[in-house]
C-alpha cells in the first residue's frame, strides 16, 4: 500500500485543478459570453437601472476578466452572492437545502445499489433461466419510467388514493426519523428505480463475463464451493466496474439529478431551488447551484479512483509501470 | 523412462470410454469421443494433439470441469474407486485441488488479478482444511520457495501483476501441489511461455514427479516438450484417441498415419532446415460431423478401401500398451514410414522432397 499514499495526493491535486478549471468554465458561461448585459441577466425581468448600476458596481463588470472572475468567486465562497429577484442569500438557501438532497440521494443510491447488486447477481447465476428473464423484463421497465411519470403515479396511487405514505413534503431526521424516512420511502425509489435497472444489468453481464475468466476455473479447480468462487472470484471482480459507475452516479445525482424527483414530491432540496432558479431565470442561485454540482461531480470521481486504486492493485502503478 | 517398473501396478486413475458431448444450435458436438486411458502412479503421461482434438475437454471433465449445461457427459473416470463422472458436485469439490490438481496454458490470466499470490496459495489449502492466517502465510511462502521463486517470504505479499509468465506458473504450481495431491494435470502449461522458461517449467514438473511420485497427465500440443519428460504418450485426434503407447513406441515405432504426420512436422536442429516448414494436408475435421469410418481418411495419404468402416483403438504391433487406430497392416507401416521420409527419429533421407 505504499504507492496508495501519493496515488491520493496526486488524485487530489487533479481534482483542485478540475474544479478551477470548472470555475472558469462557470464564470465565462454566465458572465462573459456577450449576448447582452450581464447586470440585466443578473438583476432578472424587474430590474430598474439603479439596481442595474449597483450590480455592475458590485461584480466589477467594468474591471478586467480576471478581476471580474476573482470578485466572483470571492461573492460565491464568501457566502454574499444574494438573488436580486427575491433578495435571498444563494449560500443560505443551499445550505439549508442541502440536508434534503443528501437525505434524498443517500437514500436512494443504498437502495439501487444494494438492489442492483442482488438483482445483477440472481440474474447473472440464473442466467437464462425463469429468475433471470423476470428480473431482466423489470429491469427493463425499471430503466424504461421516467422519474417524473412515475413520481406522479406513485403519489397518486400509493400515497394519495392508497394513503400508505404521505404525500410529498420532507420532515427533518432531528425533528422524527421516523417519519422523515416515511415521507422519503417513495422519492428513494423513485430516484432509485432507473439505477437498479441499470446496475442489475451491467453487473449481469459484468459476471456472465467474469465466469468465463481462466481464474475462475481455477477457483473452481482448487476446490472451493460454488458459493465461494462466485461471491469471491466473480462477483468481487465484477463489482470493480460497477463501483465505479456507483460513484460517479452518486455524485450526479446530488449535483442536479435529484432535480426532477425533488420537484415531484416538493422536497426543499438543492435542486428544487435550482428548478425554480431556472424557471424565473434567476441567475446568481444558478451559478452557485453549478458550482455546488461540479464540486460533488468531481469529488465523488475522485474517491471513486481512489476506491478503485485499493479494489484492483493494478490500477496503482499507474505512471510508474508505463 | 522410468526404469524397473512393476510390470502391472494399479492404475491411479482410469478412464473408460468417457464421451463429453455438447448440444449446439448447430448439432452435437462430440468433443471427446470414447476415451479410454489409466494413469499409472508416479507416471507422466502424455496427450498431444492439435487444437479442438478433445484433449482440454477431456483433461477438464476429468475434475468435472466441463460445466456447461449443454454437455452430456458418459463413461467414467475411477479414482480411488469413485467414479469422477457420477460424483456429486460435493464430492468432486473434496478431491480437487487435494487429491487432483490442475494448472492451466494461461498463467497470465489463471491467477486472479485483485488477490495477493500468497493468499491465493492460503485459499487453496483452507479449501480443504483449517489453518491459521501466519501458518498459511508461512506456508505460501515455503511452496513459492520450493518451486523456485526467490525471496518467496516477501514474494507472497504480491499481486499476480508484478510476477513474469514464469513466475506466474510457477505460483499456480506450487498452489496446485499444496495439500500434496496424488495427480496433477498440466493442460498446455508451457504454451503461453518463452521457450527457455518452458524447459524450467518442465524441468520442475519433472523432478516433482520424481521425487514424489506425482502422477501427471501432460496436455500439449509440443511433441518436443513430450519427448523430454513423458513416460507413456496417447495421440487424440478428432476426440478420439489414435494411438497410445510408451514414449518410445510413438517416437521409434509410430504406427498411426497421424502420427507420423505429427512427427514429421516437427522441425529439427540437426538436420538441415527444410525449404517448406511440413505439415499434415488439411484441416482437422468438423466435430459436428466426423467423417464416417477412419477420421483421419480425408487427410490420411494412405487411405484405402477399408478406411470408410471405423476402426477399433487395438494393439496390433504385438508390443503390451502400444496401441492404434489403424486399418493399414502394420508390416505394410514400416515401409511406408520409409517413403515418406521425415518421420520419427529416423533420418531422412537426403535430397527427399518434403
Amino acid at each position: 500500500m505504499e504507492g496508495m499514499g501519493r496515488f491520493i495526493i496526486r488524485r487530489l491535486v487533479g481534482m483542485i485543478a478540475v474544479l478551477f478549471a470548472i470555475s472558469v468554465l462557470v464564470f465565462l458561461i454566465f458572465n462573459v459570453i456577450p449576448n447582452s448585459d450581464p447586470a440585466l441577466r443578473i438583476g432578472g425581468k424587474n430590474a430598474n437601472q439603479q439596481l442595474i448600476d449597483r450590480i455592475n458596481k458590485d461584480w466589477g463588470f467594468n474591471d478586467p476578466l480576471p478581476e471580474q472572475y476573482v470578485t466572483l468567486m470571492k461573492k460565491t465562497f464568501s457566502g454574499d452572492l444574494v438573488s436580486y429577484q427575491n433578495q435571498r442569500n444563494v449560500i443560505d438557501q443551499i445550505k439549508k437545502g442541502i440536508p434534503v438532497t443528501f437525505s434524498l440521494c443517500i437514500g436512494a443510491a443504498i437502495i439501487w445499489f444494494l438492489l442492483g447488486v442482488v438483482f445483477g447477481y440472481l440474474s447473472a447465476i440464473r442466467a437464462g433461466r425463469a429468475t433471470d428473464r423476470a428480473l431482466t423484463i423489470l429491469a427493463l421497465i425499471g430503466i424504461s419510467l421516467p422519474v417524473f411519470w412515475l413520481g406522479e403515479m406513485l403519489l397518486y396511487y400509493v400515497a394519495n388514493k392508497a394513503g400508505l405514505f404521505p404525500v410529498g413534503d420532507y420532515v427533518k431526521f432531528s425533528e422524527d426519523p421516523l417519519q422523515w424516512a416515511n415521507h422519503l420511502i417513495l422519492p428513494w425509489f423513485t430516484l432509485a428505480v432507473l439505477y437498479i435497472g441499470f446496475y442489475s444489468r451491467l453487473l449481469r453481464s459484468n459476471m456472465l463475463d467474469v465466469m468465463d475468466e481462466d481464474y475462475v476455473r481455477t477457483a473452481r479447480a482448487k476446490g472451493l464451493p460454488e458459493r465461494q468462487v462466485r461471491l469471491k472470484h466473480v462477483l468481487r471482480n465484477s463489482l470493480i466496474p460497477i463501483i465505479t459507475l456507483f460513484g460517479l452516479d452518486f455524485g450526479a445525482v446530488i449535483g442536479g439529478g435529484a432535480i426532477l424527483t425533488e420537484t415531484v414530491y416538493n422536497l426543499p432540496g438543492v435542486g428544487l431551488y435550482a428548478g425554480q432558479s431556472v424557471a424565473s431565470l434567476d441567475l446568481p442561485p444558478l451559478i452557485a447551484v453549478t458550482i455546488f454540482g461540479a464540486f460533488f461531480i468531481v469529488l465523488l470521481n475522485t474517491i471513486v479512483d481512489i476506491v478503485y486504486a485499493y479494489l484492483d492493485p493494478r490500477i496503482r502503478l499507474g505512471t510508474q509501470a508505463a | 523412462m522410468s526404469p524397473s517398473k512393476p510390470a502391472q501396478p494399479e492404475p491411479l486413475l482410469s478412464v473408460d470410454d468417457l464421451r463429453v458431448q455438447f448440444n449446439t444450435e448447430d448439432g452435437v458436438v462430440h468433443a471427446a469421443d470414447g476415451v479410454s486411458f489409466d494413469l499409472r502412479p508416479g507416471e507422466i503421461l502424455g496427450i498431444v494433439g492439435e487444437s479442438g482434438s478433445g484433449k482440454s475437454v477431456t483433461a477438464q471433465t476429468l475434475m468435472g470441469l466441463t460445466r456447461s449445461p449443454n454437455a452430456t457427459i458418459t463413461g467414467s473416470v475411477r479414482f480411488h474407486g469413485t467414479d469422477l463422472v457420477a460424483a456429486g458436485e460435493e464430492q468432486l469439490q473434496s478431491i480437487r485441488g487435494r487429491e487432483i490438481s490442475m494448472i492451466f496454458q494461461d498463467p497470465m490470466t489463471s491467477l486472479n488479478p485483485v488477490y495477493r499470490v500468497g493468499d491465493q496459495i492460503v485459499e487453496q489449502i483452507e479449501a480443504h482444511k483449517e489453518i491459521d492466517k501466519q501458518d498459511g502465510k508461512d506456508r505460501a511462502a515455503e511452496l513459492l520457495a520450493s518451486v523456485g521463486i526467490p525471496n518467496a517470504k516477501e514474494r507472497v505479499n504480491n499481486y499476480p501483476y508484478e510476477f513474469s509468465g514464469g513466475m506466474r506458473q510457477r505460483a499456480m504450481i506450487a498452489m496446485a501441489l499444496a495439500l500434496e495431491p496424488r495427480i496433477l494435470i498440466a493442460d498446455e502449461p508451457t504454451t503461453a511461455l518463452d521457450v527457455t522458461i518452458q524447459a524450467q517449467i518442465m524441468a520442475l514438473i519433472q523432478s516433482l514427479n520424481e521425487e514424489r511420485g506425482l502422477g501427471v497427465i501432460l496436455i500439449t500440443h509440443d511433441l518436443g516438450v513430450i519427448a523430454e519428460v513423458a513416460d507413456r504418450v496417447v495421440v487424440m485426434y478428432a476426440g478420439q484417441i489414435v494411438e497410445e503407447g510408451s514414449l518410445d513406441d510413438i517416437f521409434y515405432d509410430p504406427q498411426h498415419p497421424y502420427t507420423w504426420g505429427l512427427l514429421g512436422s516437427l522441425t529439427r536442429l540437426d538436420q538441415p532446415p527444410p525449404d517448406r516448414l511440413p505439415q499434415i494436408a488439411g484441416a482437422p475435421p468438423s466435430l459436428l460431423a466426423p467423417p464416417p469410418g477412419c477420421r483421419f481418411r480425408p487427410r490420411c495419404p494412405h487411405a484405402f478401401a477399408k478406411c470408410t468402416e471405423p476402426p477399433e483403438l487395438e494393439e496390433r504391433v504385438g508390443a503390451s500398451g502400444h496401441a492404434d487406430r489403424c486399418w493399414l497392416d502394420p508390416s505394410d507401416k514400416r515401409e511406408l514410414r520409409e517413403v515418406e521420409g521425415r518421420i520419427g527419429l529416423e533420418a531422412p533421407r537426403a535430397g527427399e522432397p518434403v
